[in-house]
């Protein structure tokens, strides 16, 4: 909007003569330089920060997701020699030599964890198939490496394992992509479900949308009245009753979650109230924690004000007497309503609904404490495999699929709004 | 003058801090009354002999946050206390120190420390700390008429009804799925390498999955009972012990079917502390530190020696002998670091596609 304005300004050209005029235009588009490289100058810290501490470890997850990493380059004799293998049948004898000189070179320069944990995740027991062939490497074989592998462990003469090994020494894969819409690749290449006792981020990706969806509804419906009855009472009572908004928001997260388990839990404040009013009776409480239920009411009430405040500030905004006029005009109250006011503050609403389904997709904390098991969302397992499993290229496949999901919603926003896109008012 | 004071103070602390750290090491724990105990069976005495400062930082186990760490090259960890089975894990993926067990302390009699030690305390990358144990607590005012006694009643959801709690993760709970389906003890590892053992362990599984309250961190199942949020609960015996003795809690240790592990300290790879490291972990080793730590937690002692000096618990006076896991060694299953480090991945992956559906 800035440069709009210097460039409505045009300057009094028609007054002087050629070259005047020429002089005059470069004065003018020096100093506009001069200002918007000035302008670069002040943003210029926020893009290196954005840059370092945001686009560098998204790129760095997006990588991780399709890459295996150094696993060709640990053993790469052996994926040189396997290149030629038609993936029939056992793999040549060259194969193998190569293959467990690839080993020892990778124990003895300690690279042996990144041929370990890649296999690992695709082959159950790789680690301890190659804990115990690493062992069996100090001396030459008298037979040739083929006979004393498959010896050491019948695995190595299973073709599929070779086939594997073949397709992570490929610099690049897609099986972290296809593992996060529980797919794999069968050792004929084929793409296949998982079986049904392992298909799960599809499910939870699921969970997480209609969760996120429910809780933006939830937080719509519970603030919107809370907004409209903000902006229209008198200043000193409405910022009393904003910090009654902004309190909770500037408690910790973590604070606000535990006393929900506090409230929730089966002996807790609610379901005791309930006992001692009769609603429910003592062996019947009910289960308001540890399942997705806990998960709804914790999230709606802690991303209640990202709905609360973009609502506030677009209400703010609108001129009471549009209202009044359309009552002094014959509305009915309702009419009023439908026709001049909610109109008007469908930006807030749009810019909250969205604001707060894109913080719960990515929610994490919440749903680790209260949400059971019935409750966990994409996000919690995401952590779990960073934290616990370590499968990395899961966790950046899981990441980006989400990232997508994201942006998807966004654009439909943006096309459903017209192009708008975020008014906070 | 006041002022100026101040930024002097500030200026200085800012300037000691770099030579502060370098007396100071960063041990990790699981936190809770298990740090609480190796504060004062391990930390202050290292401390009071050494002059370097323990700094505690808790965590809830895995590998991550450490290779996370030995990626980056920026390894803040210096040495982290976990299961046997995370030892090994880290050790082939090169992500922790490799540790001389040759340096270990003697015991005072003069046996050496390899003789000394329990069987599986000591492997490439690990040197045992504590041994500890999976088991089943109730809360005595569930169960007025007297509380569960086996494995089997902690899956018995008519005889005992109530919410029972359960560790989220795979570990512990597929072995007493399978103890609980009538399994004797010597055969549960070999049965869960079988896909059919799988499916029955998870069969059993199912069976109280909608009574299972999931917990994550140690510190949680002690408060889960005496909240009265479930009636019983796996949890790390020691800390029930705790709860009982140091809290007067109403709460029964049942150790029918205990999994009992070991816990080793371990080094994540390149931290710049390494010397000091070595010196904490040779240092809780000696045989005075081990019964000290029992005789505070009722945590096992790693080596034998330790054994004879276990005494009274300083506030109840209960004899600690009898709430070492290793005092309770009928029906109980050692908890197989090899089966673990090699099927982690794949239970775990299942576990948690059964848990989330």
């Amino acid at each position: 909007m800035m440069s709009g304005t210097i460039a409505n300004v045009r300057p009094p050209a028609a007054q002087l003569d050629g070259a005047k005029r020429r002089q005059v235009l470069r004065q003018y588009r020096r100093s506009q330089r001069r200002d918007s490289l000035r302008a670069l100058a002040l943003v210029a810290p926020l893009c290196v920060f954005l840059a370092v501490m945001f686009g560098w470890p998204l790129a760095t997850m997006l990588t991780r997701a399709v890459s295996n990493d150094d696993f060709g380059a640990v053993l790469h004799r052996t994926s040189a020699s396997l290149a030629e293998w038609d993936g029939t049948g056992t793999p040549s004898e060259r194969v193998y030599a190569d293959f467990a000189a690839d080993l020892r070179q990778a124990r003895d320069e300690q690279t042996m964890g990144q041929v370990t944990s890649a296999l690992n995740f695709e082959w159950t027991g790789a680690r301890s198939l190659l804990m115990r062939t690493v062992r069996q490497l100090s001396s030459e074989p008298e037979n040739g490496w083929k006979e004393k592998l498959i010896e050491t462990a019948p695995d190595w003469g299973n073709p599929d394992l070779w086939i594997l090994i073949k397709r992570l020494a490929q610099p690049y894969t897609s099986r972290h992509f296809l593992a996060a819409l529980d797919l794999e690749q069968a050792a004929d290449g084929s793409i296949q479900g998982v079986g049904p006792e392992k298909a799960i981020y599809v499910t939870l990706f699921w969970r997480t949308l209609w969760v996120s969806a429910a809780v933006a509804g939830l937080c719509l419906v519970l603030g919107y009245p809370l907004a409209t009855l903000l902006a229209r009472l008198p200043l000193k009572t409405s910022n009393l009753l904003m910090m009654l908004v902004l309190l909770p928001f500037w408690t910790s997260l973590l604070v606000r979650t535990t006393s929900w388990m506090v409230l929730l839990q089966d002996n807790g404040v609610i379901n005791s109230m309930l006992v001692w009013l009769g609603l429910v009776s003592d062996g019947n409480r009910l289960s308001l924690i540890f399942n997705v239920t806990g998960t709804l009411i914790a999230m709606t009430h802690v991303l209640l004000p990202f709905m609360i405040l973009p609502l506030y500030s677009v209400m703010k905004s609108i001129p009471p007497s549009y209202v009044r006029a359309a009552l002094s005009l014959g509305a009915s109250p309702v009419t009023a309503f439908w026709q001049v006011y909610l109109p008007q503050t469908i930006p807030g609403v749009l810019a909250g609904t969205l604001m707060v389904f894109v913080l719960a997709v990515g929610y994490y904390i919440t749903p680790a404490l209260v949400g059971g098991q019935s409750g966990q969302l994409i996000s919690n397992i995401i952590a779990y495999h960073m934290q616990q499993s370590l499968n990395w290229g899961l966790a950046g496949a899981l990441g980006s699929l989400l990232l997508v999901g994201v942006l998807l919603v966004y654009w439909l926003f943006n096309r459903l709004t017209g192009g708008q896109g975020l008014r906070m008012g | 003058m006041k002022r100026y004071l101040t930024s002097t103070a500030i200026v200085l602390a800012a300037l000691s801090a770099p030579v502060l750290a370098q007396d100071s090491i960063t041990v990790v724990g699981w936190g809770g009354a298990y740090t609480e105990s190796q504060r004062q069976a391990f930390y202050l005495p290292f401390t009071e002999a050494t002059g370097i400062a323990v700094n505690s930082v808790d965590y809830n186990g895995g590998l991550g946050q450490i290779k996370a760490q030995v990626d980056s090259g920026n390894v803040t960890w210096d040495v982290v206390v976990g299961e046997k089975a995370l030892a090994e894990i880290g050790c082939f993926d090169n992500i922790l120190e490799q540790l001389d067990a040759s340096t270990l302390p003697d015991a005072p009699d003069g046996t050496p420390a390899a003789d000394d030690f329990i069987d599986g305390t000591i492997s490439d990358c690990g040197i045992g700390s504590v041994i500890w144990s999976t088991s089943i607590a109730y809360d005595q005012r569930a169960f007025p008429d007297g509380g569960p006694q086996t494995i089997n009643d902690f899956f018995d959801l008519e005889k005992f009804p109530g919410k029972r709690g359960l560790r989220k993760s795979a570990d512990v709970n597929l072995e007493w799925a399978l103890l609980a389906d009538g399994v004797p003890v010597d055969q549960v590892y070999e049965l869960l390498e079988t896909e059919e053992g799988i499916n029955r362990a998870f069969a059993k599984l199912d069976t109280i999955k909608d009574s299972v309250v999931w917990w994550e961190a140690g510190s949680q199942p002690p408060q889960l009972l005496a909240d009265r949020e479930v009636v019983m609960t796996s949890a790390y015996s020691s800390r029930i012990f705790n709860a009982i003795n140091d809290e007067n809690q109403p709460f029964t240790i049942v150790w029918d079917g205990q999994v009992w592990d070991r816990d080793v300290w371990m080094i994540p790879k390149g931290t710049s502390k390494l010397e000091a490291a070595r010196q904490f972990v040779n240092f809780t080793s000696e045989t005075e530190q081990q019964a000290a730590i029992t005789n505070v937690s009722s945590y096992g002692p790693v080596r034998q020696s330790a054994i004879a000096l276990i005494g009274k618990h300083e506030k109840t006076g209960v004899d600690m002998k009898d709430f070492v896991p290793t005092a309770h060694l009928e029906n109980a299953i050692e908890s197989d670091s090899e089966f673990w480090a090699t099927y982690r991945e794949e239970l775990f992956a299942r576990f948690n596609a059964w848990l989330a559906l």
